[in-house]
C-alpha cells in the first residue's frame, strides 16, 4: 500500500455509506500534487483517488477528504496558494490508483514500474539510467530531467510532472529511493 | 505519405508543420531541431530511418511543445480538426498528445468526413483518448506495452493509471487481456503489444509472436516503443499489408536494439541508428525472401 494513505492525525471516523468523505477537484495534476503535500505534511487523512464521472472539470486526480474539515482544509490550501475548483460530497465509489509496483533486477540495474511508468536505476552508482513507458506529454521532459542524475538530487517527478503519467512516475520514484537509498 | 503527430517537451515549441528530416541525432521541422529522444521525436527519427533506406519521402509531422498541462496539444487538436479535411495521408500516426477525449473526437470526425480515410495508427496519450472515447474500432493499430493492454482491457479505466487490480498486466496474459479489450470494443483492428515477446493481435486472436532476438535491457529503455511505432507507420505507408509491416517491425525494433549491444543505460538515439542495418539484415533474410514472417504471410 502506498506511504500516502497514511496519516500522521488519528482519522476523523468514517462513515460507510461515503457520506463523510468530499472530494477537492483541480484544474491540474500539478496542483493535486501539491495539495496532497501540504496537507499531508500537516497530518491530515487524505487520499489521491480517481473522480466519480459526474465530476466534469478539473483533472484525472482528486483528492478525498474528510468533509467535516472541508473549512480548516480550504484554508491550509489557501496558505499554499491553492484555491480547488471545487469541493463537493461522494456519491459514489472513487476509482483507486494501481497499488501494485513491479520490480526487476537486470545485474548491474534495478527498474521499478508502478502503472505504466518504469524507472531504471544503476545499482552501483544510484544514478537513474532511463525513464520509460507512460503516454501523456510531460513523459519526455520528466525524463530529460532525471536520466543522469544521482537518484538523491534528482528532481522529484511530483514538483515537475502535470499527468497522471507524471504522478505514476513519482510513485515508480520514491519506490525505487527506497530501495536504493540509505 | 506518412503523417506523424505529437508533442515535444519544450513549452516554447510552437505549433509546426511539415516534412520531416532526420540529421544524426536531431530531427529537423520548419527550420527548427529537436533532439531525438523518447517520445514522438524518436518515433519519427525511427519513421525517417525506414522511409529513407526503402528510397521514400520523409514523415509530414505535426508538433507542438508540451510539458503536460495540455495547452500545445489543445492547439495542436484544434488545428487538426479544422485542417484535416484537405490533406491526403495514406497513414496518420498519433502519438503523445494530452488525453482528452472532446478534441480526440472532433479530430476523428475530421478524418471521417475525408473522400479516402486514411490508415489510422494510434499510440501513448491519443491511444488512451481513443480507447476512453468508444471509438477504439476506428482505428486500424495500437501499439500498447502490456500495461497499457490491460488498461485497453479495462473498460471502466480512464487512464492505465486506474487500471483495476484484478487485471494484472503481465506478459503472459496477453491473449486473455487482447480477447476482453475487443469484448468490450476497446481496440483496434490489430494490436501490436510491445513487450518481452511482441504479439500481433486481431479480433481472432493472436496472429504472430516475435520474441527473437531478445535483450531483456530494451525493456527500461526509454523510446523502444516509439521507435517501434515509427517503423510500423512507415512500413504501412508505403503501402506494405499492415500485419506484414507489423510483424516486420517488431523484428526490425529487436534487431536495431540487439545491434546497438544494449544495457539498461542506453539512451533510444544508439538504437535508431541501427535501424538500416536491421532493415538490410530483415530484408535479406530467407523468412522475408519467402513471403512468410513470423507467422503472418504476406
Amino acid at each position: 500500500m502506498f506511504g500516502f494513505f497514511r496519516s500522521k492525525r488519528p482519522k476523523p471516523p468514517s462513515g460507510r455509506d461515503g457520506t463523510d468523505r468530499g472530494i477537492l477537484v483541480f484544474e491540474h495534476t500539478s496542483e493535486v500534487i501539491r495539495a496532497e503535500k501540504a496537507l499531508k505534511r500537516d497530518g491530515w487523512a487524505i487520499r489521491v483517488m480517481g473522480p466519480p464521472p459526474e465530476v466534469r472539470s478539473g483533472c484525472d486526480l482528486v483528492i478525498e477528504f474528510p468533509l467535516m474539515e472541508k473549512l480548516n482544509i480550504v484554508r491550509t490550501l489557501k496558505q499554499e496558494g491553492l484555491t480547488p475548483l471545487d469541493a463537493v460530497p461522494v456519491s459514489g465509489p472513487l476509482l483507486k490508483p494501481v497499488e501494485i509496483f513491479q520490480v526487476k533486477d537486470l545485474g548491474r540495474y534495478l527498474m521499478v514500474r508502478a502503472a505504466n511508468m518504469k524507472l531504471t536505476v544503476d545499482k552501483e552508482t544510484s544514478v537513474i539510467v532511463n525513464v520509460s513507458g507512460g503516454g501523456c506529454p510531460d513523459v519526455p521532459y520528466l525524463a530529460a530531467q532525471l536520466v543522469g542524475r544521482h537518484l538523491a538530487e534528482a528532481p522529484s517527478p511530483n514538483e515537475l510532472g502535470h499527468t497522471l503519467c507524471g504522478y505514476a512516475l513519482h510513485l515508480a520514484y520514491e519506490e525505487m529511493k527506497r530501495r536504493c537509498l540509505p | 505519405m506518412l503523417a506523424i503527430v505529437g508533442t515535444v517537451p519544450d513549452s516554447k515549441f510552437p505549433l509546426t508543420m511539415g516534412k520531416v528530416v532526420l540529421q544524426g541525432r536531431s530531427i529537423w521541422l520548419g527550420g527548427r531541431a529537436v533532439p531525438v529522444n523518447r517520445g514522438t521525436p524518436a518515433l519519427l527519427a525511427a519513421a525517417c530511418s525506414v522511409l529513407e533506406f526503402l528510397g521514400h519521402s520523409g514523415p509530414f509531422g505535426y508538433l507542438v511543445g508540451d510539458l503536460g498541462l495540455g495547452q500545445g496539444s489543445r492547439r495542436l487538436y484544434w488545428h487538426l480538426a479544422e485542417n484535416l479535411g484537405s490533406t491526403q495521408f495514406h497513414t496518420i500516426a498519433f502519438h503523445y498528445l494530452q488525453p482528452d477525449v472532446d478534441w480526440h473526437n472532433r479530430v476523428l470526425f475530421a478524418v471521417e468526413d475525408l473522400p479516402r480515410k486514411p490508415l489510422l495508427i494510434a499510440d501513448a496519450g491519443f491511444m488512451y483518448a481513443a480507447k476512453m472515447s468508444g471509438q477504439a474500432p476506428s482505428y486500424d493499430l495500437f501499439t500498447p506495452d502490456v500495461g497499457e493492454l490491460a488498461f485497453l482491457a479495462d473498460e471502466a479505466a480512464p487512464h492505465p493509471f486506474y487500471t483495476r487490480g484484478f487485471i494484472l498486466h503481465e506478459d503472459n496474459r496477453v491473449p486473455e487481456l487482447a480477447s476482453r479489450a475487443y469484448l468490450h470494443d476497446n481496440a483496434a483492428t490489430y494490436l501490436l503489444v510491445k513487450g518481452a515477446r511482441d504479439h500481433l493481435i486481431d479480433r481472432r486472436g493472436v496472429l504472430a509472436v516475435v520474441e527473437e532476438p531478445s535483450c531483456e535491457a530494451m525493456e527500461a529503455i526509454g523510446g523502444t516503443g516509439d521507435t517501434l511505432t515509427g517503423i510500423v507507420a512507415a512500413l504501412c505507408a508505403t503501402g506494405m499489408d499492415l500485419a506484414k509491416a507489423a510483424a516486420l517491425a517488431a523484428w526490425v525494433n529487436r534487431l536495431a536494439g540487439c545491434l546497438s549491444d544494449p544495457t539498461p543505460a542506453t539512451q533510444i538515439a544508439e538504437i535508431i541508428e541501427q535501424i538500416p542495418s536491421a532493415l538490410a539484415k530483415a530484408f535479406q533474410s530467407p523468412e522475408f525472401q519467402e513471403g512468410y514472417l513470423n507467422g503472418v504471410r504476406s
